[in-house]
């Protein structure tokens, strides 16, 4: 029973990591109808910008974590927000009226440079991420661990899932993406800068992946500047499972990927780890190809 | 009469592979291995175009089909204990190919179905589970050695198994984009409804580009494994799949000849380039991202602009 519980926290922990990356892609695919592949990528770059720059500011906060973390979690979320703006405006931008394949290879590119680039700049070994979240226990007996580290990543994620669900819909600028999500030139005809969505898009989606790295690597700390592909694949398939375009399925499809996933390696084998978002989103696809929450598009004639 | 071209040539293609089978002793061996292995990318991307370019539909597993070719026929060639020496081996051996093409294209079959109902992106990402979750699998079956990998494959491919393959792969691939039942395969790519509407079945067309590129990325498995003789699940990652990939649109996705020709210079380049090996894969993903913003149609055919009409004919040289 215990360890049951134990799985489910962790689950959820995880979950949470990923709808976080999920959210980028939905809110991506939302207005451009088109799967950002180097979002998982954004998301490495994330945890590298954390790597090098919590020693500083650990040390300028005179080792204070509750102090620093928010700090380099900002810190990241702003680097990441620039690198995802400037991939729109040079890979994307000049695409958009082209062919969806064109863009989908283009993302594929993107994806494949920021990694390898990632090789080249940061070194492909693997890095140890300092320590963020300060260690310790909120409960520790004999069949339950439940360190801060999930509580402060459940936490984390939440409210910022909160934050983006005030920006979206309460804000001028939330409205504007969504009425540019239903229609481009119908928005554009009610004098909504299309660009400017589309860019404030890519910050709220990259900044979120930014966030996501620095729990995740909290979690698992060896990074790797191929660390972005699973997790961003995983997001990918918990964003289509919830329903692409929605964000509440986004949330819920994640917190589903990363309880499944942490089951399957809990009580089968992590061996199949891997395989386990795939083959959900194989089914998904065959059975309900909108998803949980997602409604049905009819392809316009 | 283009057929017969095309026959003649195909069956001098064959005699050639074969000469040359006679007097690979006496090249290097580091150029020799270089050689075979133009030879199987030409047949991985020559059928992927199948599926990428003439099809127009987009997949990221071709490796996952390769993978069930090489163990396929490993495990055939290996509990036959074939070793090559006998006229009876030698067929066995193609069996062996064949049957790993077999294999492969059932499981083309199966990411064929869900081709149906998906396009675009979402088939790009779910071919690309399907060949990961081959490698999981894989990975966990003890008898084909795990992540270990799968040791003491006969060494049988040589170039006249690779290069008549290659020969059949191009034969086949050109006489069918040219034929009348091929062209159903462009007016699938340039516009599905258009095709629905003159009583194309496009979910046919479909299931059959995927089935037949999964056929020949099997055998191109196979040719590798019985070259390499020592295979392991890692080698047919999506790394390898997106090596392909940039091998067919760099060539120009549709474009028989300008695939050929990417295949071997990027088959070359690499070895060539050895010293700068860290950058390859840096400069191959910035190629695609200029490639795609600038020469949609690949770098080695001048073509048609986007929107034409007018359907480009393939040809073999």
């Amino acid at each position: 029973m215990s360890e049951l519980l134990q799985q489910i926290i962790n689950g959820i922990s995880l979950g949470s990591i990923y709808a976080l990356i999920a959210l980028g892609y939905t809110m991506i695919y939302g207005i451009l109808r088109f799967i950002n592949f180097a979002h998982g990528d954004v998301f490495m770059v994330g945890s590298f910008i954390g790597y090098y720059l919590a020693p500083g500011i650990i040390s300028l906060a005179g080792g204070n974590l509750i102090l620093a973390a928010p700090i380099v979690l900002m810190a990241a979320m702003l680097g990441c927000s620039v690198l995802g703006m400037t991939i729109e405006k040079l890979a994307y931008r000049p695409l958009r009226s082209r062919p969806k394949l064109t863009v989908l290879i283009t993302a594929i590119g993107v994806s494949f440079f920021l990694e390898y680039g990632g090789q080249l700049v940061f070194g492909p070994d693997p890095k140890l991420f300092p320590a963020l979240i300060p260690s310790g226990f909120v409960i520790n007996t004999e069949n339950l661990v439940v360190g801060t580290n999930s509580i402060v990543v459940i936490a984390t994620a939440l409210a910022l899932m909160l934050l983006l669900r005030f920006i979206v819909f309460n804000t001028r600028m939330g409205t504007a993406m969504r009425a540019v999500s239903y229609n481009h030139r119908a928005a554009s005809l009610m004098g909504i800068n299309i660009d400017t969505v589309i860019s404030f898009t890519f910050i709220l989606g990259s900044s979120l992946a930014a966030a996501a790295a620095l729990l995740y690597s909290s979690v698992y700390p060896s990074i790797n500047p191929l660390m972005g592909i699973f997790p961003g694949l995983k997001a990918f398939v918990a964003a289509v499972l919830g329903g692409i375009g929605n964000l509440a399925g986004a949330a819920l499809g994640g917190l589903i990927i990363g309880i499944t996933e942490t089951f399957v390696s809990g009580y089968i084998s992590s061996t199949f780890r891997d395989a386990i978002a795939f083959s959900i989103l194989i089914l998904i696809l065959l059975f309900k190809p909108a998803g949980i929450l997602g409604s049905h598009e009819s392809e316009k004639v | 009469m283009k057929f017969y071209r095309s026959i003649i040539i195909f069956a001098a293609a064959v005699m050639l592979s074969f000469l040359a089978a006679l007097f690979e002793n006496r090249i290097n061996p580091y150029y020799f291995q270089i050689l075979i292995y133009i030879g199987i990318n030409i047949i991985l991307a020559s059928s992927l175009n199948l599926i990428n370019g003439f099809a127009g539909q987009f997949s990221l597993g071709h490796a996952g089909f390769m993978a069930i070719g090489a163990y396929t026929s490993a495990v055939v060639t290996s509990t036959l204990r074939i070793s090559g020496d006998s006229i009876i081996d030698i067929a066995a051996f193609a069996v062996a190919l064949l049957l790993g093409g077999f294999a492969a294209s059932i499981f083309g079959l199966l990411v064929g179905i869900p081709s149906l109902r998906l396009k675009g992106d979402y088939l790009a990402i779910t071919t690309l589970g399907f060949g990961e979750i081959i490698r999981v699998i894989v990975q966990n079956l003890d008898f084909l050695g795990g992540a270990r990998g799968f040791t003491g494959i006969p060494k049988l491919a040589n170039s006249f198994w690779v290069f008549s393959t290659v020969a059949a792969v191009i034969f086949l691939i050109a006489n069918l984009v040219n034929s009348t039942y091929g062209k159903a395969f462009l007016a699938v790519r340039d516009d599905e409804l258009a095709a629905e509407a003159v009583g194309i079945s496009s979910t046919r067309i479909k299931v059959i580009a995927f089935v037949t590129g999964a056929f020949f990325a099997g055998m191109a498995g196979g040719l590798y494994a019985h070259f390499v003789t020592y295979i392991n699940p890692a080698q047919f990652s999506f790394l390898k799949s997106f090596e392909i990939v940039v091998m067919v649109i760099i060539g120009g996705m549709g474009s028989i000849a300008g695939v050929i020709i990417s295949a071997v210079l990027l088959t070359i380049l690499p070895e060539a380039l050895r010293t700068v090996a860290q950058y390859r894969m840096v400069i191959y993903s910035l190629l695609l991202i200029v490639i795609m913003i600038t020469r949609p149609q690949g770098l080695f055919i001048r073509r048609r602009k986007t929107g034409n009409i007018v359907v480009p004919k393939a040809r073999i040289i």
